[in-house]
């Protein structure tokens, strides 16, 4: 499981952002997650209950919002839904797409103090 | 922190709906940076360095097992005398797989990565201080074997080859679809299993790859029979055409 390494990276960048803005602590974290980042949300909220501790986030809590994935398709030029496992166009069918969203892994917001 | 990756940090205060506002003396900021930005500024500079150096990276991935090993040396051994090929490789604890390609006449660096279930860019990088890179040609790293975690961490790379190997059965690109989505080519390794495995059809597979939206041939191959050899190795000769190598007859 690769989520731990993943919250360590999140970490690092909390410790610059409360340094860079002068404040103490964080308490509040909004990520973004899709489904085709590789990182699963779950055990990304498991492991960062285990990396927060004794940094500036060890009171955060955090919230993960699920990117929906989207594409766009080659051959008819439609955009539409689609699933991890199956990218095909869903007005034609075609395989041939273009994720347009879906494999985001961002931090999107802070709250500090 | 940086403008190549877009990121944007503001200190200005933003209120965002639909969770509680801040309290007095809390401030909430707008980020919007990607996570894993760091490894991937990493991958790049080591991107930079093979590139500076003319070597061909290819980051070999699969569950552990599948032959990423015996791929390895079956390559060297195909192209011995022609091109310099070094490999750096990751194992939980083993120094095996680098004391196995050396007995090949390579230079093989191994990292033991402890716990860690996949390689980084910065790991990378590390390998590569041991590393004099102007004289290769091809610089193969074997990534740990897993088919989830080293799908998430650029490494540099120029292209990801992934080996499946025909015990695994022929959904795993569905099981896995980060890791397959990402491949550049797939290796349907131990064809010589295959008439003791009727459950798997090599172009189920195929078709479960392009589900995934992506392109990549999937390619039956055995360093059991030599299937697929042929084709594996006009690949690497392809790629290092396209960066003017042409390798000593
Ligand atoms: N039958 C057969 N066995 C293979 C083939 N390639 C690898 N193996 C065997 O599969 C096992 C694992 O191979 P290895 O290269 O260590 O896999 P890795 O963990 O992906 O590096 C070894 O026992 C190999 O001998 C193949 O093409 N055919
Ligand atoms: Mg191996
Ligand atoms: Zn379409
Ligand atoms: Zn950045």
């Amino acid at each position: 499981m690769h989520e731990l390494s993943v919250c360590q990276a999140l970490i690092e960048q909390l410790i610059t952002i409360v340094a860079e803005n002068q404040a103490r602590s964080v308490h509040h974290i909004k990520v973004c997650n899709g489904p085709l980042s590789g990182v699963d949300s779950h055990f990304l909220k498991q492991a960062f209950t285990v990396a927060r501790l004794g940094t500036v986030a060890e009171h955060a809590e955090l919230s993960i919002d699920r990117e929906p994935i989207q594409v766009r398709c080659s051959v008819c030029g439609q955009e539409g839904g689609a699933t991890a496992n199956s990218l095909v166009c869903p007005h034609c069918g075609d395989w041939r797409t273009e994720v347009l969203s879906g494999d985001a892994l961002l931090l999107v917001s802070v709250e500090l103090s | 922190m940086c403008d190549s990756c877009g990121c944007v940090l503001t200190s200005e205060p933003v209120s965002i709906d639909g969770h509680h506002g801040a309290a007095p003396g809390q401030r909430e900021l707008s980020i919007l940076h990607g996570i894993l930005a760091d490894n991937n500024h990493a991958a790049q500079h080591n991107r930079e360095h093979f590139n500076l150096h003319n070597v061909l990276a290819i980051n070999l991935m699969s569950a552990p097992g599948s032959g990423k090993t015996a791929l390895l040396e079956a390559t060297i051994d195909a192209f011995a005398g022609q091109y310099n090929i070094t490999v750096v490789v990751g194992d939980l604890a083993t120094e095996n797989d680098a004391n196995r390609l050396r007995r090949h006449g390579v230079q093989a660096v191994q990292i033991n990565t402890g716990n860690t279930c996949h390689l980084d860019a910065a790991v990378v990088h590390h390998a590569l201080h041991d590393i004099a890179l102007e004289p290769i040609d091809i610089l193969f790293i074997e990534n740990v074997g897993n088919l989830v975690c080293p799908a998430a961490y650029d490494l540099g790379q120029h292209f990801n080859v992934v080996l499946l190997s025909v015990v695994e059965g022929d959904d795993k690109p569905a099981k896995y679809p980060v890791m397959f989505r990402s491949a550049d080519l797939v290796l349907l390794t131990k064809s010589d299993l295959l008439p003791h495995l009727p459950g798997f059809d090599p172009s189920a597979a195929e078709e479960n790859v392009r589900r995934l939206a992506n392109a990549a041939p999937t390619v039956l191959l055995s360093v059991v029979t030599g299937e697929g050899m042929t084709h594996w190795c006009a690949q690497l000769t392809t790629w290092l055409a396209a960066r003017g190598k042409k390798g000593t007859p």
